[in-house]
């Protein structure tokens, strides 16, 4: 289970990273791709779409089960990741690269810091296994 | 529900120890998947898997006439079989609701040895015991440990461990015997569409019985309740609590060929003729979707306008064909193979055709 400290985390156990240009792209964790089992599918929304923060903005499901994803901030899509259409499975085997889900410009990058750190986030995984 | 509130099966430390993944079910914590629900899956498909399955109940009947007993509470007929074979039925409500459905094995004409759902358990027996006459009824639930070993190589490698000549053990057919000298009830039945055994035992001979089968193949696979869940609905075999309940009939649910109208009164057998006379107004039916996108337990079935006419009762992913699949009760007439189905998956509507199973490559 990894836990990449330049990431930042929320409860429902997606990423957020801030890339270069400004934007935010997001993710599910590798607790989460570990959790759910054979991702099978994936549905992101389309580019323009604005996000609360919050806001149910897609699914993703295994053989098992339905999970809501949830947007870690507000902000606009950009840009969904297309190749998990034909390649759920992507999400089990690289969560917090080729598996990444959207894109998001957002209005300050600050909201980062409100987010978990990768200590905070692995604490509240390990305290879910108990 | 908190952990500790769950019951563990007499495997639990071993699966554990092989790294399963645990889950509630039906009052247990038990494994839904050890190395993943596709390659469990595909391992019992193509080779041999072994699955922990202690949270089934039984229950015991006893009496001179027990199969006598027994037979005026379910569908199917224990009287056209032999003794040393098992079946499967529904047991019915007055109205003809499925109060669960069964694997009956007629060990003698004095005992019949039941297996019923987990969730059933307590329900169950408790309706067995206000309706039987003529013999007594013990849950046993708590005295048995219980394995199903499936998958093609079933046999191979359970044969050297039993006393019983399992070659000559005949699909449905059931023997007391012993593995590796510890007693048990072992029956070619399973809940796979594979060849294969389901193998009672008493909870103090689980252990040794499983650890000679994982000594014999120490790379058996072990088998979690997802795939189990997966194999299960490629055969169309009905999950109670999903598919089936006291609110569906046999004969709605495709069951029809357990309910023989022919054999001596039992308890549902008028409210199911009348709904034959009358006609079965709902269809329990196999689909497969066109989309990515896979139906679940309780999404609509919608006619061309967009109203429901019907439900989806299980859907996933099935990892043998690799296209969505599901069962859904649909109104009668609609229910055809090969005619149209409309899901309703969240705000859009997935199209698909209805199918004959197995929903499994052709062998």
């Amino acid at each position: 289970m990894s836990f990449p400290a330049d990431l930042r985390y929320t409860k429902d156990h997606e990423w957020a990273r801030l890339e270069a240009d400004g934007t935010i792209t997001v993710g599910i964790t590798d607790h989460a791709q570990d959790a759910l089992g054979d991702v099978v599918y994936v549905e992101l929304p389309e580019a323009g779409r604005a996000l609360e923060a919050g806001e149910t903005f897609g699914v993703v499901e295994s053989v098992k089960s339905v999970s809501d994803l949830y947007a870690p901030c507000a902000g606009e899509v950009v840009e969904s990741n297309g190749l998990l259409q034909d390649a759920p499975e992507t999400i089990n085997g690289d969560a917090y690269g080729k598996g990444w889900l959207v894109k998001l410009k957002v209005e300050d990058a600050g909201v980062l810091d409100t987010l978990l750190d990768a200590k905070a986030y692995q604490a509240l995984v390990e305290a879910e296994a108990g | 529900m908190a952990s500790e509130t769950l019951r563990k099966t007499v495997f639990h430390p071993r699966h554990a120890a092989a790294g399963a993944r645990f889950v509630p079910f039906g009052g247990w914590d038990m494994p839904v998947q050890f190395t993943g629900i596709q390659q469990e899956h595909q391992a019992v498909r193509g080779d041999v898997g072994l699955f922990d399955v202690s949270h089934m109940g039984e229950v015991e009947v006893l009496g001179d006439d027990a199969v006598a007993a027994f037979n005026r509470l379910i569908t199917n007929d224990l009287e056209a079989i032999p003794d040393g074979q098992a079946l499967y039925t529904a047991m019915c409500t007055p109205a003809g609701g499925i109060v669960d459905d069964l694997i009956v094995y007629r060990l003698s004409r004095q005992r019949v040895f039941v297996c019923v759902n987990a969730s059933n358990r307590a329900k169950d027996f408790a309706w067995i015991v206000e309706h039987l006459t003529g013999a007594t009824a013990h849950d046993r639930s708590d005295d048995y440990a219980q394995l199903a070993l499936q998958g093609r190589n079933a046999q191979a490698l359970l044969d050297p461990l039993c006393a019983a000549d399992l070659a000559a053990l005949g699909r449905f057919r059931c023997a007391e015997t012993t593995i590796a000298s510890h007693p048990c009830l072992v029956s070619r039945t399973g809940y796979t569409g594979e060849d294969g055994f389901e193998i009672y035992m008493p909870v103090e001979h689980g252990l040794p019985i499983y650890d000679a089968l994982l000594a014999a193949r120490p790379d058996l696979p072990l088998i979690g309740l997802g795939a189990r869940d997966t194999l299960r609905l490629e055969m169309k075999m009905a999950l109670y609590g999903n598919d089936i309940d006291e609110t569906t009939t046999p004969l709605e649910a495709g069951l029809s060929w357990v309910v023989k109208f022919g054999k001596a009164d039992f308890i549902g057998k008028d409210a199911l003729a009348a709904q034959k006379a009358a006609g079965i107004p709902r269809r329990l039916v196999a689909f497969k979707l066109d989309g990515r996108a896979p139906a679940r337990h309780g999404y609509p079935v919608l006619d061309e306008a967009g109203a429901a006419v019907g439900h989806v009762t299980s859907g996933t992913r099935s990892p043998s064909l690799g296209v969505n699949i599901g069962l859904a009760y649909v109104p009668d007439g609609q229910h055809k193979i090969g005619a149209p189905i409309r899901v309703g998956v969240r705000d859009r509507v997935e199209t698909g055709v209805i199918v004959k199973p197995p929903l499994r490559p052709a062998r």
